[in-house]
């Protein structure tokens, strides 16, 4: 097909380059240049989308970010596939396939256009109020026939394989927006000697003057303007100039997000470039310069492919030599119109009509549409409009004095422009919680009270004339430097500009004559008309908040950018308040749709989060350890040999230890060196233990508390010398531990000489545990006296040449050694360990192994055990409270807590299910066998291969005056009563004197 | 995200603190009010932040909750 409405010459596309395209399957021809909006005009396509709830036949209503209607969806491959582009920003490159979409099985035949026939079923809210009943059919009939209707566009079903890059930068002012007023404010800003960021959502700097082609600034071209400002920040040194970069939210304290497309607009991309990249801007200042949205006019059928705004068809003509139509007819509020009207009939496209709602017209460019000789009608409205899938016709009618319409007068056209007037894009403003007011001159919301450092500059708050616009921006852009600091002051610069301007005003709201019956619209992407805003009223909503949650109105992906106005003027006639008591909805981020990708950036798959592995990792590994994931950490669960099952693994590991030795990676343990001379007293007052009398080369078991009380942390603590300990603290544990400690140390005991040093990842910790452990371990030490360790002693010494720490600690019930080494020889010392164990049947065990065993001795594990409402005395840990202590952290609350009458806190106590072999589920409630009252529930249950049967932990109500008692443990969808019936022990199963500790 | 100013390092993203509740918690009254009331004032709120992927140092500083401005000036004890 032949680019047919292609201007013989003008635009700003390149005709020597051609790139052919595809839409729906269809090939065309366009140039480099052309957005996918501008090649299908110029091919005569204007059916581009059907409407998302009416499937109605749409074509292009803008030019620009704005566009409701013309969403589409790229393909360049199976993976990379962006459903709901607005075509108005895809810039064309050769071999683009481009699809419609919401339409079944294509554009100009779709099934889902029934529902444009049941439109007066489907009024506002009608989700609310249709589905209602009968209820069963909600699940089986409405919900499953709306989730196929609902969505629009299609979502990738590949991950996607682009990269996306993410970026910080500071600048001294950063400019949005780089029309007339941006580039002003960035030249004064770059003048003023600041590090200026200059970005625009556009391929190409210039805004307004893209399609400037009558003002003359400075005594040249605007062209030439533009190009010599480019150059001006191109060469200067603190310039940075992002195209294609939308600034799509503004956060607080002047940050704001950017997103900048690399590569969507190339034929073959780098595949070393990332797709997109965020920039996350910390800006001095920052001067929005977001310039202005042409609204459209509310009138009956006002949808219809070739209906589009009047500025956006001048755009198309004059950026991109486009004829939008052979016939068009121009319905206006607003002068602009006629500057349109005058391209377009010097282009050669006939002008059946100038139709102003206004009863008279006397600018400049209405003066000249007259001179031309173009056929003005004052006092005109439409009446409706006809054509199939696209405008064939128009009903215009004048207006009486009294606002009566007379006879309708159809004018044929193929072409139908619009213009309401300008409103002023103060999204950015909004979003960074400026205050807005309603100026009843421009009929606009304006910026008022700025939140943030934020300077507003050109048509963004309400400026018109190009002279005023640049003259606006070069002020904001200098004093924006100058409160970033930058003393420097421009040159003053007068902005000389000869041009004709089209003076503010419009209209707000629907235009007279709306027949009954007829749909005029008002939010094109969510299909919402006047007549749907009026029946929210009539149905008693007031604010604007509620009806437009009611409605959907705005609440599509363009936000409402040509929308929203016209809505508070059809809410405000209806209930006959000013525009400002009706309220204005928020504006929120981002400004236009952004990926996802740009927000995870590096952080997915393998990179999504950090992955802490032992020293000994690759050792686990090498024997086929089963890993589990323990927050960041990959810990060996179980070491599964051929043919064995977890539980077989298990069971073989826990009999190991028990009867030989096991060894166990317990490196992920929390670390920390403390040091100073008050280090014990340090301790002391964190700890609920005593510490000053604790012996050097003597460990102890330390309980940390939260003031109120409960149980925050455990570890075993070992001192090294007087002022010298080695703490450690749970693996998951250590930050808030560690955290807690500062915070003591910093603010509440500054006073005391201590020093805190985070060492988990400077230790590797290697578990022996089992009768064989001194034996094994026996060769392989030097300068340690093992004989002579006894259970809670350390020493330092050397194993395998390299410096230990070796504590004899267990946390298994048998003698055990913990075994500390410099990080870097934790792999060596694993394999001395291994081989010097072989003989003995050494037997590496995961923490599945060690959760049995250490439950089989009732050893609790903070965070399964415990949930942060257990005090000391509920685990059954009330004697390692230092009596007597003046102070630690607790105490206060436990004091409080033994002053209330005693019973009715939970124990931690066992559970033997009187089926042997049952396993409890952990978290399963735990309900008394006569009444059903529940008492608790299981927090650790395993099956016990040292027993020969299942065991379990639980936290049951006053729980140490029931053993003995028989519980039910409940199951989910039965009776409390008939759950498992379990029996109430002590919570050590397995060698309660601690017999096997000593070896 | 807000920048707050360390007194230790200067201005630095907020991804880079973590906050540690409200300052100046009196330790001499009833207990439950030392670890359950807070107030939620509208306007000025004296807290205490930690630079935890910087300097590790606790600090207290005024915030408006309204505006999520940082008022001067610093208060003095943390
Ligand atoms: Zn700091």
């Amino acid at each position: 097909m032949s680019q047919a409405l292609r201007t013989a010459e003008g635009g700003r596309i390149d005709r020597a380059n051609p790139l052919g395209f595809s839409f729906d399957g269809r090939s065309y021809r366009g140039f480099a240049g052309d957005t996918l909006a501008s090649a299908l005009l110029a091919n005569g396509v204007h059916l581009l989308a059907r409407s998302f709830k009416y499937h109605r036949p749409r074509g292009l209503l803008t030019a620009g970010s704005d566009e409701p209607n013309a969403l589409v969806e790229l393909a360049r491959d199976a993976a990379r596939c962006t459903p709901n582009l607005r075509a108005t920003q895809i810039e064309l490159y050769e071999g683009l396939r481009a699809r419609s979409q919401n339409r079944t099985p294509s554009l100009a035949f779709d099934l889902g256009a029934v529902n444009d026939r049941l439109a007066p079923l489907l009024p506002a809210g009608f989700y609310y109020k249709t589905f209602m009943w009968p209820k069963a059919a909600w699940k089986r009939l409405y919900e499953p026939s709306i989730r196929a209707m609902a969505g629009l566009g299609r979502a990738p079903t590949r991950p996607d394989p682009d990269r996306y890059a993410q970026r910080y930068a500071h600048c001294d002012v950063l400019v949005v927006g780089s029309g007339p007023a941006g580039l002003a404010a960035a030249l004064a800003a770059a003048e003023s000697g600041a590090r200026v960021i200059l970005c625009d959502e556009q391929a190409a700097f210039g805004g307004t003057l893209l399609a400037e082609d009558e003002a003359r600034i400075e005594g040249g071209s605007a062209e030439a303007f533009r190009a010599a400002s480019l150059a001006t920040l191109a060469a200067a040194p603190r310039v940075r100039l992002l195209a294609r970069t939308t600034a799509f939210g503004y956060f607080p304290h002047n940050m704001v997000g950017l997103a900048e497309r690399i590569t969507d607009h190339l034929a073959a991309p780098d595949p070393r470039l990332p797709r997109e990249r965020l920039w996350q801007v910390r800006a001095r200042e920052v001067v929005l310069a977001t310039g202005a949205h042409e609204r459209p006019l509310v009138f009956p059928e006002n949808d219809r492919p070739g209906i589009m705004l009047a500025e956006a068809a001048r755009v198309y003509l004059t950026r991109y030599g486009v004829r939008p139509g052979t016939r068009a007819v121009l319905a206006t509020a607003h002068d602009g119109a006629y500057r349109t009207a005058l391209a377009l009939h010097r282009a050669g496209v006939e002008i059946a009509a100038i139709a102003d709602l206004r009863g008279t017209a006397g600018g400049a460019w209405p003066a000249a549409a007259r001179d031309a000789g173009l056929p003005v009608r004052l006092s005109t409205t439409i009446l409706g409009t006809t054509g199939r899938r696209r405008v064939a016709r128009v009903d215009l009618a004048r207006l009486d004095a009294d606002g009566r319409c007379g006879v309708v007068e159809p004018v044929p056209c193929d072409l139908l422009l619009m213009s309401g007037g300008f409103t002023p894009s103060v999204h950015l403003f909004s979003q960074s919680r400026g205050r807005l007011r309603f100026d009843d001159t421009l009929q606009a919301y304006l910026p008022d009270t700025p939140a943030e450092r934020t300077h507003v500059a050109g048509a963004c708050r309400g400026l018109v004339a190009l002279a005023d616009v640049l003259a606006d921006g070069y002020a904001a852009g200098a004093a924006a430097a100058q409160a970033a600091g930058c003393n420097r002051a421009p040159s003053a610069r007068p902005f000389p500009v000869t041009a004709r301007e089209s003076p503010a005003g419009g209209m707000l709201g629907a235009l007279p004559g709306n027949r009954p019956g007829a749909r005029a619209f008002v939010d094109f992407q969510n299909d919402v008309t006047a007549k749907d805003l009026a029946l929210a009223t009539r149905e008693g909503f007031r604010s604007i908040e509620h009806i437009k949650r009611y409605t959907t109105t705005g609440m599509a992906t363009d936000q409402g950018k040509s929308s929203n106005m016209n809505a508070l003027g059809i809410v405000a006639d209806a209930l006959g308040s000013p525009i400002p008591a009706i309220g204005l909805t928020t504006f929120r981020m981002p400004y236009t749709p952004t990926s996802f990708g740009i927000f995870a950036g590096a952080a997915r798959g393998d990179l999504f989060e950090p992955l802490r592995m032992t020293p000994m990792h690759a050792q686990a590994a090498a024997l086929g350890a089963v890993f589990e994931d323990v927050g960041q950490w990959k810990r060996a669960r179980y070491f599964p040999r051929a043919g064995e099952d977890m539980a077989a693994a298990v069971a073989r590991e826990c009999r190991a230890v028990r009867s030989a030795c096991g060894l166990f990676d317990a490196s992920t343990l929390g670390k920390i060196e403390i040091v100073g001379p008050d280090a014990a007293t340090f301790l002391e007052r964190l700890y609920v233990n005593a510490w000053h009398r604790l012996p050097s080369g003597r460990c102890r078991y330390g309980l940390l508390l939260r003031e109120d009380g409960f149980i925050f942390d455990d570890g075993v603590i070992g001192r090294l010398a007087t002022d010298r300990f080695h703490v450690t603290t749970t693996t998951g544990g250590i930050g808030r531990v560690l955290a807690m400690m500062e915070d003591y140390r910093q603010t509440e005991w500054p006073e005391l000489d201590v020093w805190l040093t985070a060492t988990t990842e400077q230790w590797a910790v290697l578990a022996l545990q089992g009768p064989r452990a001194k034996d094994i371990l026996a060769p392989l030490v030097e300068a340690v006296d093992l004989a002579a360790m006894t259970h809670m002693s350390l020493a330092e010494g050397r194993i395998a040449g390299v410096p230990l720490r070796l504590f004899r600690v267990s946390f298994t019930g048998e003698m055990g050694f913990e075994v500390n080494v410099p990080a870097s020889a934790g792999a060596a010392v694993w394999e001395a360990l291994m081989a010097a164990g072989a003989a003995c049947g050494l037997t590496p065990y995961g923490t599945e192994a060690m959760h049995v065993l250490r439950a089989e001795k009732g050893y609790l594990v903070i965070g399964q055990d415990t949930d942060g409402t257990v005090s000391p005395d509920d685990a059954g840990l009330g004697r390692m409270v230092a009596r007597g202590k003046p102070d630690f952290i607790g105490k206060r609350a436990l004091e409080a807590m033994a002053a209330r009458p005693a019973g009715g806190r939970q124990h931690l106590v066992g559970l033997l299910s009187e089926t042997p072999a049952q396993v409890l589920e952990e978290g399963a409630q735990i309900v008394a066998e006569t009444d059903g009252a529940r008492l608790g529930h299981v927090t650790s249950a395993y099956y016990s291969p040292t027993l020969g049967r299942a065991i379990a932990l639980a936290m049951v109500r006053d729980g140490r005056a029931r053993l003995g008692e028989r519980l039910r443990v409940a199951l989910p969808e039965a009776p409390a009563r008939e759950g498992h019936a379990v029996r109430v022990v002590a919570p050590v199963f397995y060698d309660p004197e601690g017999a096997r500790l000593d070896g | 995200m807000l920048l707050i100013h360390c007194p230790w390092c200067g201005p630095r993203a907020e991804i880079e603190f973590s906050y540690a509740g409200p300052a100046q918690l009196r330790r001499d009254g009833a207990l439950e009010d030392l670890l359950y009331l807070r107030d939620n004032p509208k306007g000025r709120h004296e807290e205490r932040w930690r630079h935890a992927h910087g300097c590790g140092q606790f600090f207290a500083t005024a915030r408006d909750t309204v505006s999520d401005f940082f008022l001067p000036p610093p208060v003095a004890k943390p």
